[in-house]
């Protein structure tokens, strides 16, 4: 199943990435641009994992990605950016992650590519296990921790 | 009352409390021992809204506080 919002899609899983590549050049040709720029991730074998996991925090997540659509469109005007990501368990060569940056032309999309995909690592609210053994180990060696932590302290 | 949720991977059941401000909290959810190895680690959020300076909050009837662990997506 996946769940959409304003540029947003959740999925259970692992994500269909030709159909949403399909989706968003649809969106493209709709809208006139000119580009999409796109991002993939896939889960990679490592740590004798057999997939990976998370939890998002939707919520957060919208406001997160609104407030980037802002940040973009300083950049370009109608720039906008699309983003998809699963929840639940998405297994070794499978996609967890798609990002598109879609565009008039490409130099919009490659000037704001690198920053948000660093921002979304550093405070999208969304947290990611290993799948290993059957058990779902919370990867807090990979986790950083968001702005504001550790306020409780204070 | 105020709700309290503990978000990822913290895995506590949410609960309500009776806290008028961010120092209240604070001590209550000091009390909870499976919260200890969290509480340097978490940001904290009200209504969705993550909170830099909390010396001036004051809690509202039914104001919702969530618990965030460090984060990794991709």
């Amino acid at each position: 199943m996946c769940e959409s919002i304003q540029n947003l899609w959740i999925n259970d899983g692992a994500i269909d990435t030709n159909a949403m590549l399909t989706r968003w050049e649809n969106i493209a040709r709709e809208r006139n641009f000119g580009a999409v720029s796109l991002f993939v991730g896939i889960v990679r074998a490592e740590n004798e994992i057999t997939a990976l996991s998370f939890d998002i925090y939707l919520p957060l997540l919208e406001s997160w990605l609104e407030s980037w659509q802002k940040k973009a469109q300083k950049i370009e005007p109608h720039l906008q950016i699309l983003m998809a990501h699963s929840k639940g368990d998405v297994k070794v060569g499978k996609s967890s992650f798609m990002c598109g940056i879609l565009s008039k032309n490409r130099k919009g999309a490659l000037a704001i590519y690198d920053e948000f995909i660093e921002d979304f690592k550093a405070n999208a609210p969304i947290w990611k296990y290993d799948i290993k053994n059957g058990a779902r180990i919370y990867a807090q060696d990979r986790s950083k921790k968001l702005r504001g932590a550790g306020v409780l302290e204070l | 009352m105020i709700k309290v949720h503990f978000l990822g991977p913290i895995g506590l059941d949410s609960i309500e409390l009776n806290c008028k401000n961010f120092a209240e909290l604070k001590a209550e959810l000091g009390k909870i021992e499976d919260l200890k190895a969290w509480i340097p680690l978490c940001a904290v959020a009200l209504n969705d809204k993550i909170i830099q300076n909390p010396s001036e909050i004051v809690f509202s009837d039914n104001d919702e506080i969530s618990l965030l662990p460090p984060v990794c997506g991709g």
